[in-house]
């Protein structure tokens, strides 16, 4: 039985906040393998291309017959929760602050027996499990063995939710409101049990629809922000930076230029301005308030999210600065991430093919809708993901990207 | 003896001194919520006020406090050139660092439409109000500076200052036929706005569009935006400086202006 989450109490404002800690992180290159499949929310295992073994803990070759290659390949995680265990007491100190932790051993169908982390609400050995691979806090991959059946508040159980971002119960800045696409993305969170959300709004005289609606809702607080504005985001940081648990930056900046289809660098400009110096903007100011905030209770600073693009991956000429300033981003968000994995905060980038939306107006379908990128949002902060490419556009762009980027290249510039 | 003019100056600069004589900001404080001009977004776009800072005392630089600015040449209160305009465009001395510094202080006519402007925001001021406006005050002397002011300056939530609607933009300006007599049997030196354009809000639907920016500039006449302190202003007798920076052919500058009033007694 999971005991429901319940909301957190206030937070005494003279208490201490504890300082984040991480489990112990230190991986092989070969299990930097799981890891990678984690971050996109696949429990993948090391097979040998030569017997077919598969095998647990990763290794340089295969276990059986000593050689290889070896190929990371999705797994059912079905498998007997063969014994198992509760830890009292730890001398590391991550978990010394978070036992009792349930570990169990599991041997899976297809072969390898593994120590995994154990959902409470798994039936006493022996019974069925099913091993899922989520990111810790120290955002590498780890085995988690689930219950085969859903239990009631699965995504409670205290062990998952370290290894989650679950909008439950947690404040959440989203960026900007103005859009479509924000705008779905605060109602899915307020539907997924946010307790807060602020919604920012550069430019109040600009009339967008959609915002009346947006701001009528009780967990909605309007808050003016414009990420072209150093002095705006400042603000904004020192006025609501210490309580934000959740970071959405739904801020985009799109016109639909190449570079010969548009004289002059200003709409260029304006597209870096929004979509790389305001997440840099961001980052610094809000950064170092959510990473002091990485261990703050049930509710603590845990995710940042970043609207980025599948043009990020390689460029689409027709809107090829718009896909430059989505390269940058990325880059940049490699960074953020890099800074926020010693508070444990995972930077969730999203990566959608075209939104249905104004500037993608000449684009054939189909087209992302906002509310199924809003969900997919949603889905990456429950399941702690690094990496989403929503909708079909965005999948088979990033296949044949992973295939062989230079043959995508060669193909989107017809 | 002094020239007339020298002495002139002489007790210009006296007056300031002992207050005779006030000096009265008409300008906009260049700040990043400061609105900016709105055009459809297919086009290119008017930068607002933005600032960042290259060192506080700090490690980027320990004894010293600065910033760089960034904003368009039509930001804030600012001054229009001739070139602005497609009608301007071929005119000579035509752009901020060519046209003729002497132009750049002169006398103000202000114009009080403040109680049109109250009850209607698309407010459009006719030859037939500034006739009115000649026979109480006298008739607009050749390069005077026309100030039409509404207390639009007073309206410091940018959203109503601002003032958009489903049909767009809502704030005053001159009709078409005020500008051509401005122009054409006034000789103005340029026409002046509270608001965030010379030309009213729905200018667009005048004939021709946008006048006052049309025929003031195809005239090399200049046009002055989003000024404060109008209602500090007698309807005649100051004197306002309003010099643009000076940009290597720039279409206009943000500007400090100021101008000289007499003391009330």
């Amino acid at each position: 039985m999971i005991p429901p989450l319940i909301g957190p109490r206030r937070k005494n404002p003279i208490a201490r906040t504890r300082q984040p800690l991480l489990p112990p992180g230190a991986r092989s290159r070969a299990a930097l393998g799981l890891t990678a499949a984690a971050a996109l929310g696949r429990f993948e295992l090391q097979v040998c291309g030569a017997c077919g073994a598969v095998q647990y803990p990763p290794r340089e070759v295969c276990h059986r017959c000593l050689s290889g290659p070896l190929r990371w390949r999705e797994q059912s995680g079905a498998g007997d929760l063969i014994a198992e265990t509760t830890v009292h007491h730890s001398n590391d100190l991550y978990f010394r602050e978070r036992v009792p932790w349930r570990l169990g051993l599991v041997r899976l169908d297809v072969g390898p027996t593994a120590v995994v982390h154990l959902h409470g609400g798994c039936a006493p050995a022996p019974s069925r499990v099913r091993i899922g691979a989520r990111l810790d806090k120290s955002g590498q991959g780890v085995l988690l063995a689930f219950p085969i059946e859903e239990v009631p508040n699965m995504a409670d159980d205290p062990q998952l939710r370290e290894m989650t971002c679950d909008p439950k119960f947690r404040k959440i800045l989203v960026t900007d409101g103005k859009t479509a696409v924000g705008q779905a993305i605060v109602r899915a969170i307020i539907g997924a049990g946010a307790d807060l959300v602020w919604v920012g709004h550069a430019e109040p005289w600009k009339k967008f629809p959609g915002l009346t609606d947006i701001e009528a809702l009780p967990q909605v607080s309007l808050v003016p922000l414009d990420l072209t504005d150093s002095g705006s985001v400042k603000e904004i940081a020192a006025e609501i930076g210490g309580k934000v648990d959740i970071l959405i930056n739904t801020a985009e900046a799109h016109r639909t230029h190449g570079i010969a289809s548009r004289s002059g660098v200003e709409a260029a400009r304006s597209e870096m301005d929004v979509n790389y110096f305001g997440l840099l903007r961001l980052a610094q100011e809000i950064g170092p308030a959510m990473r002091s905030r990485g261990a703050d209770g049930q509710s603590s600073a845990t995710a940042w999210v970043n609207l980025l693009s599948i043009y990020a991956l390689s460029n689409f000429p027709p809107h090829g600065t718009f896909s430059a300033s989505k390269a940058a981003a990325l880059s940049l968000s490699q960074c953020l991430r890099a800074e926020m994995r010693a508070a444990g905060v995972r930077v969730i980038n999203v990566f959608p093919g075209p939104i249905d939306d104004e500037w993608n107006q000449m684009l054939p379908p189909p087209k992302l809708t906002p509310d199924a990128l809003a969900k997919a949002v949603v889905i990456a902060l429950k399941d702690g993901l690094e990496d989403v490419y929503p909708g079909e556009v965005a999948q088979e762009w990033l296949a044949r990207w992973l295939e062989n980027p230079k043959v995508l290249e060669r193909e989107l510039s017809i | 003896m002094m020239p007339v003019a020298a002495n002139t100056l002489t007790t210009l600069a006296a007056d300031l001194l002992s207050g005779r004589i006030r000096v009265v900001d008409l300008t906009q404080t260049l700040a990043p919520e400061f609105p900016q001009i709105v055009l459809p977004p297919e086009f290119g776009q008017c930068l607002p006020f933005r600032i960042e800072e290259i060192s506080r005392y700090d490690e980027r630089g320990p004894a010293w406090y600065w910033n760089n600015f960034s904003c368009g040449e039509h930001t804030g209160t600012h001054f229009d050139a001739p070139i602005h305009w497609v009608s301007g465009r071929d005119l000579p001395n035509n752009a901020t660092d060519s046209l003729p510094v002497q132009q750049l202080i002169g006398a103000a006519c202000v114009i009080d439409c403040s109680a049109e402007a109250l009850a209607n925001p698309d407010f459009l001021l006719t030859v037939d109000h500034l006739q009115r406006w000649e026979a109480v005050h006298g008739r607009i002397p050749p390069r005077a500076w026309v100030l039409m002011r509404t207390d639009w300056s007073k309206r410091t939530d940018p959203v109503a200052y601002q003032n958009f609607d489903e049909a767009g933009q809502h704030t005053p300006g001159p009709a078409t036929d005020a500008v051509k007599f401005l122009v054409d049997e006034r000789d103005v030196a340029g026409f002046g706005s509270e608001a965030i354009g010379t030309d009213a809000g729905q200018a667009y639907h005048l004939k021709p569009p946008y006048p006052c920016h049309y025929y003031m500039h195809g005239a090399g006449r200049y046009g002055l935006q989003c000024l404060t302190n109008l209602d500090l202003l007698p309807p005649t007798g100051a004197v306002i400086f309003c010099a643009p920076l000076k940009i290597k052919n720039g279409s206009g500058s943000p500007i400090r202006a100021l101008a000289l009033v007499p003391a009330l007694a």
